[in-house]
């Protein structure tokens, strides 16, 4: 009786057991099936027939076995196992033969003989059971090599969400910066708005200030000037008359002289006196009453009275005045005298400026001075309407900007401009109707005053 | 005329005598004057002339011209004197105010002095 088809048997239940059919285009089970049912009849053959012939067969068959699996890839898995039992097949095979060729020698050592079948049995065991915790030992390594392997999976996908997350919460990020910085930019505009209107609303408090304290030694000063020319004029009509004629007219000649100092006094006097009364007038901003008001009728009427104002005063003056009038412009409530006296006062400086360019300018200057209008939406979205005076004059030099809308800030020549056309302008358009007075310029070129008023 | 000044700058006074030195030479105009509302408000009471016209300035310490020009309302029943308060150029406030006090005319700073006169001579016509 032989073992090998239960060993046989054992390798095809193995076989079934691990063999991976999706690694082979054929249908690996049905052979298995079918190996199966061989490895059984060989062991039923085995039992039923004891013959040296069968034996033989027997174990061709399960060599032809072995060689399979040890030949073939896809049945690689029990090569371990086969290896096992190779000593027991080998050893079982030597017996055999030798008892074939002669009993008598087999006869005497069948001790050793069967010792050897049982070594080789003993070594199937002992390498199925090494084998078995290998294998199990791979498994768990495996399992754990899986596991590590979904984790890293994980890992990875979490990485690749992470970094999904993150690029989203930089551009985020960058987002809020970037509003950040506008809005800084903005606050930064702004205060640098505030600080200069607070300067201006000080400066201009300051000025009124001034102008109210100096207004009474003023008058002291002009009427005495006056009345002082006047008792003069008695005096030499009075008792001066009754003088010899050599001391009349020494006497005379040094009233004449005090005359004339007094009339200096009064009209030196009469021009601070006017200083002091424009200076005052920013003082007086903000009290008139607002009106819907037509702005390009203003603009216009204002434009009209700077320039025939110049032309009575300069009969050389000459410009080309240009209007550019938005037909649907918003009414706006504005008080007309205020942004009259500051349309005029634009208008007397654009004239200016091109006047005096004119002065130097080659032939062919055109002198210009253009004001338009349009209706335009404020940063907040509200209605606002924009007033633009441009003149292609002298220009403005960087240098002195931001000194413009100070008072007493000029560059006209002394007893022209008194420096407070652009501050009470400032304060009217800032203060007395929260709208904005903005200046483009280039030196030697243009320049623009844009102002805008709410609606 | 019997004028009386009020005003708590003195130097008014050599002014107003000097611009009316022929009119006081002639008699025409007597002046007095007052440095504050509480000397004027004493010389109305102790009676020493009839006073027809009254200058007052509006802005004095202590007692101001509205509060003079109030008390002269108040109390002087039977022949009122003429009140012009002289107001500083352009406040409105104050305009506003003596004229609802009762104030008869104004006159604005610096003093037009020919202005003024023209003005007492329609006083003395009329008034």
């Amino acid at each position: 009786m032989l073992i090998e088809p239960l060993f046989a048997l054992i390798l095809v239940n193995y076989l079934g057991k691990k063999v991976d059919p999706s690694h082979v285009d054929y249908d690996i089970r049905r052979y298995i099936v079918i190996g199966r049912y061989l490895a059984i009849a060989l062991l039923i053959l085995d039992v039923v027939a004891d013959s040296l012939a069968i034996n033989m067969a027997i174990r061709a068959c399960v060599f032809v076995l072995l060689w399979l699996i040890y030949s073939r890839a896809e049945l690689r898995v029990a090569k371990s196992l086969m290896f096992s039992m190779i000593p027991y097949f080998l050893l079982s095979l030597v017996s055999d033969v030798v008892e074939l060729v002669s009993a008598d020698f087999y006869d005497t050592y069948e001790y050793v003989f069967e010792s050897a079948n049982l070594f080789g049995l003993l070594w199937f065991g002992a390498m199925w059971f090494v084998n078995r915790s290998q294998r199990r030992a791979l498994e768990s390594e495996r399992a754990k090599r899986e596991a590590e392997e979904t984790r890293s999976r994980i890992m990875a996908e979490m990485k690749v969400n992470l970094e999904a997350e993150v690029a989203q919460r930089t551009a985020e990020l960058r987002q809020q910066k970037e509003a950040l910085e506008e809005t800084l930019a903005e606050l930064t505009r702004t205060q640098a708005q505030l600080i200069q209107s607070e300067k201006m609303a000080s400066l201009g408090e300051l000025t009124a200030g001034i102008a109210h304290e100096i207004q009474n030694p003023l008058n002291f000063v002009n009427n005495f000037a006056e009345v002082s020319i006047e008792l003069l004029d008695e005096l030499k009509t009075g008792p001066l008359a009754h003088l010899s004629p050599d001391t009349a007219e020494d006497a005379n000649d040094i009233i004449g002289d005090l005359t004339q100092n007094l009339e200096k006094i009064n009209l030196h006097g009469k021009r601070a006196d006017g200083i002091v009364k424009s200076m005052l007038q920013h003082s007086r901003i903000s009290a008139g009453k607002k009106d819907e008001t037509d702005i390009n009728a203003l603009a216009d009427e204002y434009l009209r009275l700077s320039y025939h104002g110049l032309r009575a005063k300069d009969k050389a003056f000459n410009a080309s005045m240009e209007t550019d009038f938005a037909v649907d412009l918003h009414r706006i409530a504005v008080v007309p005298q205020d942004l009259g006296r500051v349309l005029l006062n634009l208008f007397n400086n654009a004239f200016y400026a091109v006047s005096e360019k004119k002065k130097d300018a080659p032939a062919g200057y055109i002198p210009r001075v253009t004001v338009a209008t349009r209706n335009v939406q404020r940063a907040d979205g509200g209605a606002a309407v924009e007033i633009t005076v441009r003149d292609n004059g002298t220009g403005i030099p960087q240098t002195i900007l931001d000194k413009i809308y100070q008072p007493f800030f000029t560059t006209k020549p002394t007893g022209q401009g008194t420096g407070l056309g652009l501050s009470m302008s400032y304060d009217i358009i800032h203060k007395a109707h929260g709208g904005e007075i903005r200046i483009d310029t280039v030196e030697g070129e243009y320049t623009v005053f844009t102002i805008t008023i709410p609606a | 005329m019997n004028i009386l000044v009020v005003d708590d700058e003195s130097d008014i006074q050599p002014l107003f005598r000097q611009r009316f030195r022929k009119e006081i030479k002639n008699g025409d105009v007597v002046l007095d004057f007052a440095l504050s509302g509480e000397e004027a408000v004493r010389y109305l009471a102790s009676g020493e002339s009839e006073v027809v016209l009254i200058l007052s300035d509006v802005n004095m310490p202590g007692m101001s011209g509205l509060e003079l020009l109030r008390h002269i309302r108040e109390s002087h029943g039977t022949a009122p004197p003429f009140v012009m308060m002289i107001t500083a150029y352009g406040d409105e406030t104050n305009y506003q105010q003596s004229m609802r006090l009762g104030a008869n005319d104004f006159l604005t700073k610096p003093l037009d002095f020919t202005l003024l006169k023209e003005k007492l001579k329609d006083l003395d016509t009329h008034g």
